[in-house]
């Protein structure tokens, strides 16, 4: 699903955490915002899923308005940065909580939830491990888990806060191209929020880079890493 | 090779220690406790007995176990919807409502009490709108359970408070994107993330609840049989000398703050698995 940013602005307390951005990302693209912190990228991508308010601005995804819609009607998922998986509950009840939550009437059934929750688990790569608790995993899966759970309920939307950044290089790398190729697979739009630039160019289709809550480039990597916009784009890929 | 390590006490120092620690427990905790269970049993069971089933001492009994089966719920919802506020909404005015909530903590319990004589008593400001609606609430129950509310006030609130802001708000966010709405997100997601801080902050509440002497004091009255809970009952029984009766009552208080102790030790073991991986 396309999403389109238009004139959003936000601050908080006194400075600006986003000035005034505009972003147009297409459907079934993978974006990675890119930027040092207290940039406004998680910002941006926390006012996308709804978790912040802009002060002024609209949001769209596709054909709809979405500027006022709240976080559990936008159909999105979001991967956190450190996981937010729920402790007191299994793996595979994580993963179901999306559409344990549903009202009775368009809840699946118990058994196609389990079946749901078996694909995913396949999908990201663990299975067979429905019934162990979060704090029985390793971070990155964890991780995984914690994608599948995003996932359950099928959104057009993917967005991830730095959902590498507690993980070990070797680690991080596998759930890059895992991540790229359910990307692929499930047809998302995905944003994801990093400061790593080798991140960001590797995984993404294009890359935003952000300063002082303005996008000062939004291009290929290709296009960014040969021909940076700014000064501050060619000094922060230095 | 020297194996004494520089944290290592010598010997003596050590077993010094020890025993002014035991010491200060023994006089300061287990004597008192031995005492009040001694009295009690001075002239044996069946006084013991008589004493605790006495009809002013049953009607205190019940009278303080009305005030806290009151007090208690209401001061868990308030406890629970302050800490909810307080740790996951940003909003102006947090460290004022925050001391607000443990002034009660400061305040004397005497000073508690008369409070709410001062507001509804017969020449309270509310006085006279209560008497021309024919209500009794200085001397009566209600009196009784405002002044519990009021000391019991902080005691859920502030076991919350800390741990609700160490979590953040991040699992209540996790919630809210999978598409959960916000009741939802309580009460799969905070309130287990809670239970056990909520747990030991309605025992210890309702602990305090039952054993309140001061503020319940000013607004009781005093009436035996009616308006007398146990620890009111409890100096009326002393202060006539009738001792026995007095420490059986007060063994009976002892008994139900050892339970709830007990409650929440074996809560503590019960889940220590739980605890620990929370850690």
């Amino acid at each position: 699903m396309s999403i389109r940013i238009e004139h959003v602005a936000k601050s908080f307390s006194t400075y600006p955490a986003l000035d005034n951005v505009s972003i147009e990302i297409e459907n079934r693209e993978f974006v990675a915002l890119l930027g040092p912190s207290g940039s406004g990228k998680t910002t941006l991508l926390r006012v996308i899923a709804g978790l912040e308010e802009p002060e002024t601005g609209r949001l769209w995804f596709g054909h709809k308005d979405v500027t006022r819609t709240k976080p559990a009607s936008r159909g999105i998922g979001f991967v956190f940065q450190h996981y937010a998986l729920f402790g007191h509950m299994t793996v595979a009840d994580n993963i179901a909580f999306g559409l344990n939550v549903m009202p009775r009437s368009t809840r699946p059934s118990k058994d196609s939830i389990r079946s749901h929750v078996g694909e995913l688990l396949d999908l990201v790569q663990l299975p067979g491990l429905e019934k162990r608790f979060p704090s029985e995993l390793s971070g990155g899966q964890r991780q995984r888990v914690a994608l599948a759970r995003a996932l359950a309920r099928k959104p057009k939307i993917l967005l991830l806060d730095e959902p590498f950044g507690a993980l070990d290089a070797k680690v991080r790398r596998e759930l890059r191209s895992a991540l790229r190729a359910i990307h692929d697979d499930l047809g998302l739009t995905s944003i994801l929020v990093t400061h790593d630039h080798e991140e960001a160019f590797t995984i993404a289709d294009r890359v935003a880079v952000l300063n002082r809550g303005r996008i000062e480039q939004f291009d290929a990597p290709k296009e960014v890493e040969l021909r940076p916009a700014t000064e501050f784009v060619r000094a922060f890929l230095d | 090779m020297k194996a004494r390590s520089q944290l290592k006490e010598p010997t003596s120092v050590k077993a010094l220690l020890i025993a002014a620690a035991l010491g200060y427990v023994v006089v300061m905790l287990l004597l008192p406790l031995g005492v009040v269970l001694a009295e009690a049993m001075k002239k044996g069971l069946s006084a013991w007995f008589r004493a605790v089933s006495d009809p002013d001492a049953r009607s205190a009994i019940r009278l303080t176990l009305t005030v806290a089966a009151i007090a208690v719920p209401l001061n868990t919802v308030f406890g629970v919807a302050a800490a909810w506020l307080i740790s996951k909404y940003d909003f102006r005015g947090k460290p004022m409502l925050i001391t607000l909530i443990e002034l009660p903590f400061s305040v004397s319990p005497v000073v508690s009490g008369l409070v709410f004589v001062l507001l509804f008593g017969a020449q309270g400001w509310f006085g006279a709108f209560i008497e021309d609606h024919d209500l009794q609430i200085i001397f009566a129950l209600p009196g009784l359970v405002l002044a519990t509310v009021f000391v019991t006030f902080p005691f859920v609130a502030r076991q919350l408070i800390p741990l609700m802001i160490v979590q953040g708000r991040t699992s209540e966010e996790a919630s809210l994107t999978l598409g959960a709405s916000g009741w939802q997100t309580f009460w799969h997601v905070t309130l287990p993330n809670i239970r056990f801080a909520l747990l030991y902050g309605v025992l210890l509440s309702n602990a305090r609840a039952m054993g309140e002497f001061g503020a319940v004091s000013v607004v009781s009255g005093h009436i035996r049989g009616e308006t007398n809970t146990m620890p009111l009952h409890i100096e009326v029984l002393y202060n006539e000398y009738n001792f026995v009766a007095a420490f059986s009552v007060a063994s009976l208080l002892t008994l139900l703050a050892l339970v709830t102790l007990g409650l929440k030790s074996a809560l503590e073991w019960r889940h220590r698995d739980e605890i620990a991986a929370r850690l």
